[in-house]
């Protein structure tokens, strides 16, 4: 296992290992190399937290392992798996995973996360989270990817809920029965896109709040937010988008509130990947979440004293 | 096979004489100037001056979001439009500019 | 082109969802797979658009991004329908982006209505190539006092160890001066030349670097590459160019940090 304790960084993620605990949450933003020098000359002291894309670091060398190991000094760092292809029914690319181990060897990131999603398929990459029914078959062999994952980094990921745009017709389950028994086999915990609930929830007609009362919210060790974007269906129904290229959407920080008033602050990710605007505008959509963590970091200090009394 | 060297071992000790000693400033920075710098938030250290030009290769994913933007259908483009190569011109006089040969074809 | 022969879905049994899913990713003739719906059964044509869309475009998007000189030169409209062919033609093969677009200059040189620009995939070639160099491992660079040490005598014999983001190109082209002017943020002017460009890229430190090498410097610096002995190489560029001025190449090489090391050869 790691050496999570001996890190002076990894004071925060104690808790992370232990979801039931975790009473201190962070905000953090996507790391942006053009906003690198803003950071670096930002006078607050900001304890916020940077997310980056695995893929983008699998380089060699050069300016983004500089930039990276710079703002690694200073902040904590989660790393965010997006082309590991864990929902696809084919074997998990060897290569490509101990090129993920070593990047978690070498930054000793805070937070390692990836998607119920895959990508991959014979010799072709995708680039885009697809998705896949929720069925005995799969079920099994998104574990065993899962189970390999983990292993080769020595390590629990956190896996991200997709947003989604279609249903499988053979699926035999709903996606929180689906997420709930990957957890209970692989022992992974959850990274909550509140965003893609959202979009999802809207694009399927059902209830956000209804698939969050039946998510293991005990297991989320970090959330997602994000902007989304508007479209229509064939119907002319509203068709969501998960478009990372706006602030946050209202419905979606009310969710936000929700969930973290059931489970305490947790570790918060403003995700802006197109259209990205300058770092003020990104930390200030930070700073928003960070008021909503820290006002129920309040109440949650209090519950658990009461408790210890 | 017997190949005359034209350029001998005192010649290339000439220009190498010669490279070194026009040489005094222009040498590239260390790797420990190169940190100097990035810890002193200069800019130029990391690349940023392409900024937004390869923002899906040097670090930020288009990996990871959704598009909104529909474009997965189009034509071929049988002229330049708004590029900058009737700049150009070529070898042999032939120019770069461009006549437009079509309109859009659906392809 | 593909074929435009829509590949009935598979059904998607068990672990088959992959295929049946892919085809219709890349060509828009396929139709939506049978076993994807909306929501009560809704219709998901749409729905199986934004996963078309988020494909072609990113993968489209990725080529702009790697390639923003010969975005620039072709203009939006130009280089995304060239783009959406070659997507479609050879979608990446690996899950790093910065490794796609390898074939894409190829791609240029045998587009059909690019023809009229027969310099632009050299252009395309050194984006390429500055990309590799930006990836590329981080390494010392030769200093001019170690080549300066060499006793005389011995520097025919010597052989040189690229640094990892060293690439030269060659080009019939002003290839050089066109990725130049439009790489930079200002207006590009009228190009005047017509020479020869080849190019060395390199980077030293952080910043990638791109430097015109003349005919015969880039023999040279590409026989170095190589492994050949400086001797050699240097000949070689003599009989290339009898012009060829091995002062001023050691200089650019030097300069450049296009070696990290020298050895003793021979």
């Amino acid at each position: 296992m790691p050496e999570l304790a001996i890190h002076p960084d990894r004071g925060a993620s104690a808790g992370l290992r232990f979801p039931a605990h975790a009473i201190d949450g962070l905000a953090g933003t996507s790391f942006k190399h053009q906003h690198l020098p803003s950071i670096l000359a930002d006078e607050e002291q900001d304890r916020g937290f940077f997310e980056v894309h695995a893929e983008n670091y699998m380089g060699a060398g050069g300016p983004p392992h500089a930039a990276l190991a710079r703002i690694r000094e200073d902040h904590p760092v989660s790393l965010h798996g997006v082309a590991m292809s864990i929902g696809g029914p084919r074997p998990l690319d060897k290569a490509h995973l101990g090129r993920f181990a070593a990047l978690v060897e070498r930054y000793e990131p805070l937070l390692v996360s990836e998607h119920l999603a895959w990508s991959t398929h014979g010799t072709a990459y995708y680039n885009d989270l697809l998705p896949l029914p929720y069925t005995e078959a799969t079920l099994r062999r998104v574990s065993e990817h899962i189970d390999e994952v983990q292993e080769a980094i020595g390590r629990r990921i956190l896996l991200e809920n997709p947003s989604t745009y279609l249903l499988f017709k053979e699926s035999t389950m709903s996606e929180t029965a689906f997420i709930r028994e990957i957890v209970r086999r692989t022992g992974c915990g959850l990274l909550l896109d509140v965003n893609n609930v959202f979009v999802s929830a809207t694009n399927h007609g059902y209830s956000a709040l209804d698939y969050l009362s039946n998510y293991p919210l005990g297991d989320v060790g970090e959330i997602h937010l994000a902007g989304h974007a508007e479209q229509q269906d064939d119907e002319g129904d509203l068709l969501l988008i998960d478009s990372h290229d706006g602030p946050v959407a209202d419905a979606v920080w009310r969710l936000f509130d929700i969930v973290i008033g059931r489970c305490g602050p947790m570790p918060t990710l403003i995700e802006w990947d197109s259209a990205i605007p300058d770092w003020p505008v990104l930390k200030a959509e930070a700073k928003a979440a960070q008021s909503i963590l820290d006002r129920h970091a309040a109440s949650f200090g209090q519950e658990k004293m009461h408790a210890l009394g | 096979m017997s190949v005359k060297s034209s350029i001998n071992s005192a010649m290339l000790a000439g220009a190498v004489a010669a490279a070194v000693s026009s040489f005094a400033v222009a040498a590239p920075l260390s790797q420990d100037e190169v940190k100097a710098a990035m810890d002193a938030g200069k800019e130029k250290c990391y690349g940023v001056a392409l900024k937004g030009q390869n923002d899906c290769a040097a670090g930020p994913g288009t990996t990871c979001q959704a598009t909104s933007t529909v474009d997965y259908q189009g034509n071929a483009w049988k002229f330049v439009d708004g590029g900058t190569c009737t700049t150009m011109e070529l070898p042999g006089g032939r120019t770069g500019s461009m006549e437009p040969l079509s309109r859009d074809v659906p392809s | 082109m593909r074929s435009v022969s829509p590949s009935p879905p598979e059904p998607a049994r068990g672990c088959r969802y992959a295929e049946g899913f892919t085809p219709g990713l890349l060509d828009p003739s396929c139709t939506t797979p049978a076993f994807v719906a909306g929501p009560n059964c809704k219709a998901a044509d749409r729905r199986f658009n934004v996963y078309r869309n988020n494909v072609t475009v990113s993968l489209m998007n990725a080529l702009a991004d790697i390639f923003p000189a010969t975005l620039r030169i072709t203009g939006e409209a130009f280089f995304r329908a060239m783009a959406r062919f070659h997507v479609r033609e050879t979608p990446p093969t690996s899950p790093l982006l910065f490794e796609y677009g390898r074939d894409f200059p190829d791609f240029i040189e045998r587009y059909e209505y690019a023809q009229s620009m027969p310099w632009l995939a050299d252009v395309a070639r050194i984006e390429r190539a500055w990309l590799d160099a930006y990836h590329a491992a981080d390494g010392g660079v030769l200093s001019p006092a170690e080549l300066a040490a060499v006793p005389p005598d011995r520097l025919g014999y010597l052989v040189f160890e690229a640094h990892p983001a060293t690439r030269i190109l060659r080009s019939a082209f002003p290839a050089v001066t066109i990725f130049s002017v439009n790489r930079a943020s200002g207006p590009v002017g009228r190009i005047e030349t017509t020479a020869a460009e080849s190019a060395l890229v390199t980077r030293p430190a952080l910043d990638v670097e791109v430097r015109r090498l003349a005919p015969g410097a880039d023999r040279f610096l590409g026989g170095l590459v190589a492994g050949e002995t400086m001797e050699r190489a240097a000949s070689a560029a003599g009989e290339v160019n009898a012009d060829f001025d091995p002062a001023a190449a050691i200089r650019t090489m030097l300069e450049a940090g296009a070696f990290a090391a020298i050895r003793h050869g021979g």
